[in-house]
């Protein structure tokens, strides 16, 4: 059975979330990802997204596709207030947290704000929402995307939300004492972060997928971990609750 | 570097306050008569988030007005920016995200006027706007925080770090947002403006404590016993609010939580005339759908009492 990207991404999304953890969670692949990893090995998972909702129960078929409408506060067991629910993240609450990009640099940093010069850009995009608010407060992120050249860029535009800054201990020298992206997980394989350089560093390959085909997608050199491994493919089992969630394929296309 | 000292000057934002009055009284009036307390060049707060509980209402009598040089702040700004923007009433957009929503791609509106240099377009993190707001509602200049380091956001607005006095740590000191108005939709209220709000609270609260000025439009208005029997639900007191209005379907065709549910086919609608025609795609719209109509009421009559009668049996299956 064929896999499409958004049901990999889920997938190995899913796969990274620990039982009886806190997830800060968005929709499309993240959403996915964590209603995923709660039906299968996380079921004491509590899920969090941005609009303001803990712990909902989302109905298959029904999946939000914002994070502030009624679907995604659907059997919810509290909604708070948009600050709130970040200042929940700002004192230590989420372990983890999702975001996606339009463009994600060596060091993790990702431009969700404008291609070209910030004042006059090329192409204005809608901003960081919460995603500059989760990469800085939750203990550890995961970024959510599509392995494509224009996106892995040497430097990012404009730092919307900070990964690494310029490696090294940047971040931390920047006030930003806790977090960091733990992983990217793309359609291609998944990656860390080089514990000195903090440059992106290959970890692992999708099955099919190559080192060329990644150094190809890839706009600077990437690291090559030295016990490079391969990843276990989506199990049946795995795609079919995807698909009984999002039977119209709305968003595992 | 677009923040302005007006927005996080707590002391003469004090001074406003102290000097409204402060009304145990009715707030009760029509839509146009709140609508009428919005002075050109004002900074307007929105409330809601993206397309849930928009006080769309407020922003269409508002806009029937052509009022000039306002600002929009808003913590997810929907196409009520877009309309803003193409009906020349804005020239400031302060928010952390603009479009409707994934299926509905880049704003195309957002994109020609900040691609074009013609509106001041200042971001900040979600959160980070949302302490502007609780900073203004708590009556100081700014919040420390540690959302928005490291970024080049810090750099939009205008961003300054502060040392922390104990423990010698770096802090993002977000600065004060005190808009000029407040503008708010909510499911209940009585005539002397105690509202109460189900469902997402969003930043309501903050922002109507934040505002010089708080007009309010609730789906319904109760009895003075009923808000009495259910205190605890009440989140914006009645001497906060400057004018009420009851307008059902306040936010039609956007959410209200519990209420009806949103009509994506008409944002659908909206998006693919933008596509079309551009910036004469929202021309249209606002013609046909905020200055022909003389009523809110007729507004509501484009979208019909079956459509809308459909979207409250939605909401009421999502929240039930």
């Amino acid at each position: 059975m064929s896999v499409t990207a958004n049901e990999l991404l889920a997938v190995m999304g899913a796969r990274e979330l620990r039982d009886n953890t806190t997830v800060f969670t968005g929709v499309g692949a993240p959403m996915m990802a964590s209603v995923l990893a709660q039906r299968t090995h996380a079921p004491r998972l509590t899920m969090m997204v941005e609009g303001g909702v803990i712990g909902p129960m989302w109905k298959p078929g029904e999946l939000p596709v914002s994070t502030n409408e009624m679907r995604a506060a659907y059997r919810a067991q509290m909604l708070p207030g948009i600050s709130d629910a970040f200042l929940l993240a700002q004192r230590g609450f989420f372990d983890v947290g999702f975001i996606g990009g339009a463009q994600i640099d060596q060091h993790g940093n990702l431009n969700t704000s404008a291609i070209g010069g910030y004042a006059r850009p090329k192409v204005r995009l809608p901003g960081s929402g919460g995603a500059n608010d989760i990469i800085s407060l939750c203990r550890e992120v995961l970024i959510l995307t599509v392995h494509e050249k224009r996106r892995f860029t040497e430097r990012v535009d404009f730092v919307t939300s900070p990964g690494y800054l310029d490696g090294g201990d940047s971040r931390r020298r920047h006030g930003l004492l806790f977090g960091g992206v733990s992983r990217v997980i793309t359609t291609l394989g998944v990656f860390g972060f080089e514990a000195t350089s903090r440059k992106m560093q290959l970890l692992a390959l999708h099955p099919g997928a190559t080192l060329e085909q990644v150094r190809e997608n890839t706009g600077f050199e990437m690291l090559v971990s030295p016990t490079l491994t391969t990843t276990t493919p989506p199990t049946a089992d795995e795609l079919s609750i995807l698909r009984m969630l999002d039977p119209k394929r709305q968003f595992i296309g | 570097m677009t923040v302005t000292p007006h927005e996080y000057d707590f002391h003469t934002a004090r001074l406003r306050l102290e000097a409204k009055v402060k009304s145990a009284g009715p707030k009760l009036g029509t839509l146009e008569d709140a609508v009428a307390r919005i002075k050109d060049g004002d900074h307007l707060a929105l409330g809601g988030c993206l397309y849930s509980r928009t006080p769309l209402a407020l922003v269409w009598a508002l806009l029937r007005r052509r009022p000039r040089g306002l600002s929009f702040s808003r913590n997810l700004m929907c196409y009520e920016g877009e309309w803003g923007l193409v009906a020349g009433a804005v020239d400031k957009l302060v928010t952390s995200w603009m479009g409707i929503g994934l299926p509905w791609g880049l704003s195309r509106i957002q994109r020609e006027f900040v691609e074009s240099g013609r509106v001041t377009f200042e971001e900040w993190s979600h959160l980070g706007l949302g302490l502007r707001y609780r900073a203004a509602a708590m009556g100081v200049p700014f919040l420390p925080s540690l959302t928005m380091l490291g970024s080049d956001l810090m750099g939009v607005g205008g961003s300054k770090t502060v040392e922390c006095p104990y423990t010698g740590r770096t802090l993002h000191a977000v600065p004060a947002l005190f808009p000029d108005v407040a503008l708010l939709h909510v499911q209940r209220a009585d005539r002397l403006g105690n509202c109460q709000i189900d469902g997402y609270p969003h930043m309501d609260v903050d922002i109507a404590h934040a505002a010089s000025t708080v007009l309010v439009t609730a789906e319904e208005i109760v009895s003075e016993d009923e808000i009495r029997l259910h205190p605890d639900r009440t989140v914006i007191p009645g001497f906060v609010v400057d004018a009420l209005a009851h307008v059902p379907y306040g936010s039609y065709p956007h959410e209200c939580y519990g209420t009806y549910d949103s009509e994506p086919d008409h944002f659908t609608a909206y998006v693919d005339a933008i596509h079309q025609r551009g910036a004469a795609g929202v021309v249209d719209y606002l013609e046909r759908y905020v200055y022909a109509p003389r009523s809110h009421a007729d507004y509501l009559a484009l979208f019909g009492d079956e459509r809308m009668t459909d979207a409250a049996g939605r909401a009421r299956m999502l929240t039930t």
